[in-house]
């Protein structure tokens, strides 16, 4: 098992770094930077702009530097805890991000939690009394949910309680409590407005889910071993859950390496959508004023989040699947 | 110990005079004849017909697609003529009976008043006019494909009348019009995005799964890292990386392309897995062993083979790229105006109070998803009709 855990880790090292140079590459992309932008903007309006105070800000933010140079010392801060600088809000990244990483993390992992414990009790029940009109009916809900796109699913929940409740959905908590110190209430109006931008953004992932472990199950109740379990007299229940229940678990578990970039990739417009705190709204503000450092590190920490996650999920499937364990981790 | 049967239990002896045919049992009916002498593709046509909502959705985009081609025409007005008099006006209703007596389709038409209280336009139906729609008439006028002028129109409001069936917006254009152009942009994203990475799946997928080795460890590693990223930040930040200065045009093709790169990983692994299955196949072995070569295989024997799977997944791929164009322009990062896409038109309705108020800007909605959903549903035809020799 440590065994494996070593391999695994060494494995996310250069998987880590190519993100970090594809992210550092993309947000190199546009033509002009932060700095040029800016002046441009102070000329248009008739200022008079200061070379010397230029040339020292580009050597200060190491705007100058070749494309190398500016990706290593990018690279070397964040080992660090050094994000970079924040052009919009002159303040370190750091400091701007605040509160939007945990709650972007926190709205992840409960959308990963609301899919599974949706998907669960469906998946077996629709696998068991296969053909049914409760079947069907699911299934068709399942495509339903696959084909409707997340954000316009959000905008037509605003719609609709704005029309028969009255009430704004958006916002991650209560008016009340922004910038107070964390406490229990607080948490509470949290997890109340959490509520309605898990639903819109586990949608699609939970129909797939539930797709999935129907499919699953069913390979696995037509098996050999579930009939002889049957004619040795066997529970149905029993029969159910002791084994092929535990083998079709595994897609679980494994599907979190899809799940979560599709979750963290919904999380990001929906909170746009429903104006929540997290990163997606400031990732989305950032790419659209060039503010560099900023959106690297949002894009980073995003994707980084779906290759911890789906070294957790590795680990736990390892845990899970003794086969893993001993051939050495090929999961997919 | 002998069993012996007793008399009125035996079989009669019959010795049948017809003369015997050793085939018989091999005899095929006409039917099982055609079935075992069609080809492959037949097969399949033979499978999918029998999938209804696949063929219902396949006939659904067919005409979708077809009314592309001729936007202009089906649009009861121009893309961008205003009515500067009807702002905001809520979708007028076809109605077919006045007072009683048939009259065809025909609208009322609009009253409007400005709510001097709160400011909102109120707009009411006018039982007095009745404003018959026009058909094959003439209208807005409008460059056919940007090169021809026309005026013809499928439907057109009575003359000096209005017929907003879906509503206006904020400049006074008619939704329904702009939704109809609005087809041609959002269904050609997906076509020429899933043309590009179908190109770069198939190249990079069967080289990963032809020569194996090393090329394969490579890709095997890209694909993973480009899918541990989540795909719309990434997209929104290559998005916005296009230069400001393009064309509409040219944000168009940059959008298409960058939705394409980003979409082959799917693809290659299923060429790459694909390949490596049916290499191990006695088919190929056997036609190596008759001495092809692997030009030959590869073109006469695992082409065909998997070609079916591929055509299949790149259907279902197809959607999550007109909703990745939405999802982009909606944030107001894909396309411009005056290039109008349903995800163009949704970014009007990004604010609340304007869904409110106004509903109808809303209506955009219905065709992405019905397209969405169509795509899905002929995509699982294809797919199940992919393999007709499966059971």
């Amino acid at each position: 098992m440590i065994d494996y855990l070593i391999r695994r880790l060494l494995v996310m090292i250069p998987t880590l770094l190519a993100i970090s140079l594809i992210t550092f590459a993309i947000i190199q992309l546009p033509p002009g930077d932060y700095l040029s932008t800016y002046i441009a903007e102070l000329q248009s309006q008739g200022e008079a702009v200061d070379a010397q105070k230029i040339e020292f800000l580009r050597e200060q933010f190491g705007l100058n530097m070749p494309f190398y140079m500016k990706y290593l010392t990018w690279l070397w801060g964040m080992f660090h805890g050094d994000f970079g600088y924040s052009f919009e809000y002159n303040l370190p990244v750091s400091q701007v991000v605040g509160d939007r990483l945990a709650l972007s993390m926190i709205l992840s992992f409960t959308t990963v939690l609301f899919t599974w414990v949706v998907a669960f009790p469906i998946g077996v029940y629709s696998a068991t009394h296969r053909y049914t009109a409760a079947d069907h009916t699911l299934t068709l809900l399942g495509f339903l949910g696959l084909a409707t796109p997340n954000f316009l699913l959000a905008l037509v929940l605003l719609y609709f309680t704005n029309v028969f409740f009255g009430t704004s959905v958006g916002g991650m908590m209560d008016a009340r409590y922004i910038g107070q110190p964390w406490s229990l209430a607080k948490l509470g109006s949290v997890f109340e407005h959490l509520l309605v931008p898990v639903i819109v953004i586990g949608t699609s992932g939970t129909a797939g889910m539930i797709r999935r472990l129907r499919a699953n199950l069913l390979d696995e109740l037509n098996k050999l071993y579930v009939v002889t379990a049957r004619a040795k007299g066997m529970p149905p229940l029993r029969a159910l859950i002791k084994y092929p229940l535990r083998m079709a678990l595994n897609p679980f578990i494994a599907d979190i390496g899809n799940l979560l970039p599709q979750i963290v990739s919904g999380a990001a417009i929906v909170s746009v959508v429903l104006s929540l705190p997290t990163t997606g709204p400031m990732l989305l503000s950032a790419l659209q004023s060039q503010d560099m450092y900023l959106a690297g590190s949002f894009l980073m920490f995003l994707a980084s989040l779906t290759v911890v996650g789906v070294l957790l999920s590795d680990i736990a499937l390892a845990l899970l699947d003794p086969r893993i364990r001993l051939h050495g981790g090929v999961t997919r | 110990m002998t069993v012996r049967v007793r008399a009125r239990d035996r079989v009669p002896h019959v010795v049948s005079p017809e003369p015997f045919d050793p085939y018989a049992v091999e005899a095929m009916t006409a039917r099982q004849e055609r079935y075992y002498q069609a080809s492959q593709w037949r097969l399949m046509w033979w499978r999918f017909k029998r999938h209804k909502i696949a063929v219902l959705s396949a006939a659904m985009l067919l005409a979708l697609y077809a009314s592309v081609v001729v936007s202009e025409i089906l649009a009861p007005y121009g893309l961008e003529s205003r009515n500067d008099r009807f702002i905001l006006a809520p979708p007028q209703p076809i109605h077919l009976f006045h007072d009683g007596r048939f009259v065809g389709p025909f609208v009322y038409g609009l009253d409007y008043r400005l709510n001097m209280e709160n400011l909102r336009r109120e707009y009411t139906d006018d039982p007095a006019l009745v404003q018959p729609l026009r058909f094959f008439c003439h209208g807005d006028h409008y460059r056919f494909w940007g090169q021809i002028d026309m005026d013809l129109h499928l439907a057109c409001p009575a003359p000096g009348g209005t017929a907003f069936l879906l509503g206006t917006d904020r400049l006074g254009r008619d939704m329904l019009s702009r939704i109809i152009y609005g087809t041609r942009i959002s269904l050609t994203v997906g076509l020429i995005g899933i043309a590009i990475s179908l190109t770069l799946g198939m190249t990079l997928g069967g080289i990963a799964g032809y020569y194996g080795g090393l090329a394969d460890m490579l890709i095997q590693r890209l694909i993973e890292v480009l899918r541990s990223f989540p795909e719309l930040p990434l997209w929104m930040a290559l998005s916005a990386a296009l230069p400001v200065d393009w064309s509409p045009v040219l944000i168009y093709f940059g959008i298409t392309i960058i939705l394409g790169l980003l979409d082959w990983t799917g693809l290659a692994r299923a060429v790459r897995s694909k390949l490596l299955a049916l290499r191990e196949e006695d088919f190929c072995a056997a036609a190596q062993l008759m001495g092809a070569s692997p030009q030959r295989i590869i073109r006469r024997h695992l082409l065909p083979s998997f070609l079916s799977h591929i055509i299949a997944s790149a259907t279902l791929s197809i959607p999550s790229m007109i909703l990745g164009e939405t999802a982009l322009s909606f944030l107001g990062l894909g396309l411009r105006p005056p290039i109008t896409s349903w995800g163009v038109l949704l970014s009007e309705s990004q604010n609340i109070n304007v869904v409110v108020l106004y509903p109808w800007l809303l209506l955009p909605v219905v065709p992405v998803m019905l397209v969405v959903l169509a795509f899905n549903f002929f995509g699982d035809g294809l797919r199940d009709a992919a393999d007709p020799y499966s059971h």
